[in-house]
């Protein structure tokens, strides 16, 4: 009887693991229903990407006040999850405090102590940014695309942040061993004080629920992440050092486009030609993306990573007049219409059913897509190098190359240019004129 | 006053046998818009002036595009792009200067993966570089103290990271340069872009150039400067909505240098 607290742990630590690991396996798969992409270029400059962006945060930064909150809760994540490291050995092998056995007290009582202190600043900063969500309610947690279920979203994060940190230091506070060695007790020897009055055996209670709720709550909510806008603190990573390495202004070139192109402008080409044996079959099924699966992986990665803080939003020059256009719905609308159509694979034995349903008119309207003026203040604000305007060119592509649904004004610029090389009505025979003018 | 100019074409070039040191994109905004046909010949005096061996490729010239692309018509982009880049090369141009950050933008960075591989520079950085080698002198003249604000064009700014050019010029007027709550990286559209030029707004509270010169407007400036054609016309449209036409002029850095010099 006496293995059972560590038999239970395993159980829930195992039941934990697995389950993360079946929906990082979704999470996958569904980033794999993407197209390709090659993206194995410069990799020292990913690299120094993914340290600069995600590991150092360069661009949170920008709006100092969010970002220097948001760099506390962050390396009070990192540096406090060492700690999981000794409950889940404590929780394993019925330890206590194993750290104590392999350090020496003062460096142990360091270590502890930096924890309590972070621990502390991260529980200010969270009740600061509810704060800013819920009491100020600044604009961007506010816009139209924060329905319930994103509003819920990040105030569920911000509540299991409060709750964990205050476990840790509960669970400190009534640790009577540990609040003898007074060694890193900085902060939990002020609220061990609420606790003078307790018996020996109410505190060694206390200790060890705070103790279980403290790591089931950290695997619930490792558990949470796949559900929630929270798992940029993963895939942050990926994304950063995936992130678009050419000039923001440069769209990409269609190449199955190209080889028509070319074969057009080609005097000995032959048109009819058939294709030659073997040779395959390059043009592509659909021009631009009405769908998730005809955007790159990338894009469907970036889907994932989004947080919702809606600085993207915030600066886009349509949604500051009011358009509909919200670079942050069309990041948030890809990905719940890539979870969409995972669940429809899982519910159809791996293949995807047609449900008539689709990212463009049933997620994103054309009006959206129309008020984009491709200024890229969306993918500058980002900071973790989404680029929603890549998604927004390649539902245009197909709008217009599949669909010929372009505003009229548009067709007649297009028309224009076809006929006479402007995107107004000018003949091309005149375009020195302003010379002699 | 045109007979002042000095255009010659690339047929011209070629068939006395020669190359011009750059060539000049006049861009379909330069060529037919009226307020920007002003800029591009603000810029062509500056060039006569600074005795630059310059062509253009005249009616040869289509547009580079952008637009299209930009709208999402892959094809006819591509079209266009193939088209000049044959011409291009045919001339075996090697370096061009353009006052359109959309121009500069596709042909520096979407032209070379159909083919069409060039140096390419936005005028005011090729006035710039004509200033540092002491080809162009620049003198204060009437804007010396005059407040001004530049407006960064998102396709010079953002997309290819061109911020200090335009705002040395201005300083070399000896004009008081002042910026705008959105500037450089977080400057604010006109609102032209991404084919918005051509079409209405959608329905919104407001217009964009209209927010964005509210902006200018705020911090009193005497002059908006601009670098590229349709910022100039929506911020021109956007001082006009504002009434504000008899306190703010909307001038390209071109023109600026050009009138500070009485050219």
């Amino acid at each position: 009887m006496q293995y059972l607290p560590n038999i239970l742990f395993a159980i829930i630590l195992i039941v934990a693991i697995g389950y993360f690991a079946k929906n990082v396996k979704s999470l996958i798969r569904n980033i794999k229903l993407g197209k390709d992409t090659d993206v194995s270029d410069n990799k020292p400059q990913r690299w120094k990407n993914m340290i600069m962006i995600a590991l150092g945060q360069s661009k949170m930064v920008r709006r100092p006040v969010s970002g220097i909150l948001h760099v506390i809760v962050y390396v009070g994540f990192i540096i406090i999850n060492m700690e999981v490291l000794e409950i889940i050995l404590d929780g394993l092998f019925g330890t206590h405090r194993v750290g104590l056995r392999v350090l020496p007290i003062s460096v142990y009582g360091f270590l502890i102590g930096t924890f309590e202190i972070l621990a502390c600043l991260v529980f200010v900063s969270v009740i600061i940014f509810w704060i800013r969500r819920n009491i100020i309610k600044l604009a961007r947690f506010w816009k139209s695309e924060m329905t319930s279920w994103p509003k819920n979203d990040g105030n569920f994060i911000l509540y299991f942040e409060m709750v964990l940190m205050s476990l840790f230091l509960i669970m400190n506070a009534a640790d009577l061993q540990f609040q003898a060695l007074d060694s890193g007790n900085i902060i939990s020897k002020h609220i061990a004080l609420w606790f003078s009055g307790f018996s020996d055996s109410a505190l060694h209670t206390i200790e060890r629920g705070a103790w279980w709720l403290h790591i089931i709550g950290i695997l619930t909510f490792l558990n949470y992440l796949y559900f929630s806008k929270h798992l940029h603190i993963l895939l942050a990573f990926p994304n950063t050092f995936y992130g678009n390495l050419k000039p923001k202004g440069q769209m990409t070139n269609v190449e199955a486009v190209t080889k028509e192109v070319m074969m057009m402008m080609d005097p000995n080409a032959d048109p009819f030609a058939a294709p030659e044996e073997g040779a395959e079959e390059d043009v592509p099924e659909k021009f631009g993306a009405s769908d998730v699966q005809d955007l790159n992986w990338v894009q469907l990665l970036n889907a994932y990573t989004c947080t919702e803080c809606g600085r993207c939003t915030s600066e886009c020059p349509a949604n500051q007049t009011g358009k509909k256009l919200s670079p942050r719905k069309i990041m948030m609308d890809t990905r719940d219409r890539l979870e969409e159509v995972g669940k429809n694979i899982d519910a159809n034995k791996g293949e995807f059913k047609e449900d008539g349903k689709q990212l463009l008119n049933d997620y994103i309207s054309t009006e959206e897509l129309w008020a984009c003026t491709s200024c890229n203040a969306c993918v500058e604000a980002c900071p973790v190098s989404i680029d929603p305007l890549s998604i927004i060119l390649e539902m245009r592509r197909y709008l217009v190359m599949e669909q010929s649904a372009a505003p009229t004004e548009l067709n007649n610029m297009m028309t224009n240019i076809e006929n006479n090389g402007a995107p107004w009505p000018y003949n091309q025979m005149d375009r020195l004129n302003w010379k002699n003018e | 006053m045109s007979e002042t100019l000095k255009v010659p074409t690339m047929a011209e070039y070629m068939a006395q046998g020669k190359q011009p040191e750059v060539l000049f994109w006049v861009g379909c905004a330069g060529s037919f818009d009226d307020r920007a046909k002003k800029i591009t010949k603000a810029f062509v005096k500056l060039l006569n002036n600074a005795n630059v061996d310059f062509a253009v490729l005249g009616t040869e010239e289509s547009c580079t595009g952008d637009p299209a692309k930009r709208a999402g018509n892959e094809f006819l982009f591509q079209m266009q792009a193939v088209t000049n880049i044959e011409v291009l090369n045919a001339y075996e141009v090697k370096k061009i200067v353009t006052a359109c950050p959309h121009c500069f933008n596709t042909i520096k960075n979407e032209y070379p993966g159909l083919g069409g591989t060039y140096e390419v520079m936005h005028h005011t950085q090729f006035l710039k570089t004509l200033l540092d080698e002491g080809r162009l002198t620049i003198q204060g003249g009437k804007f010396k103290g005059k407040r001004i604000t530049f407006h960064d064009p998102c396709y010079l700014g953002r997309a290819n990271n061109v911020y200090q050019a335009p705002r040395d010029l201005i300083q070399k007027l000896e004009a008081e340069l002042v910026e705008m709550k959105n500037c450089r990286k977080n400057g604010l559209c006109c609102g032209a872009g991404g084919a918005q030029m051509f079409k209405d707004a959608e329905k919104g509270d407001k217009e964009v150039n209209v927010e964005r010169t509210e902006q200018a407007l705020n911090i009193k400036p005497e002059i908006i400067a601009a670098g590229c054609p349709f910022c100039n016309t929506m911020m021109t449209d956007g001082v006009k909505a504002k009434e504000k036409e008899s306190d703010v002029d909307v001038m390209d850095i071109a023109e600026l240098i050009a009138n500070a010099q009485d050219l």
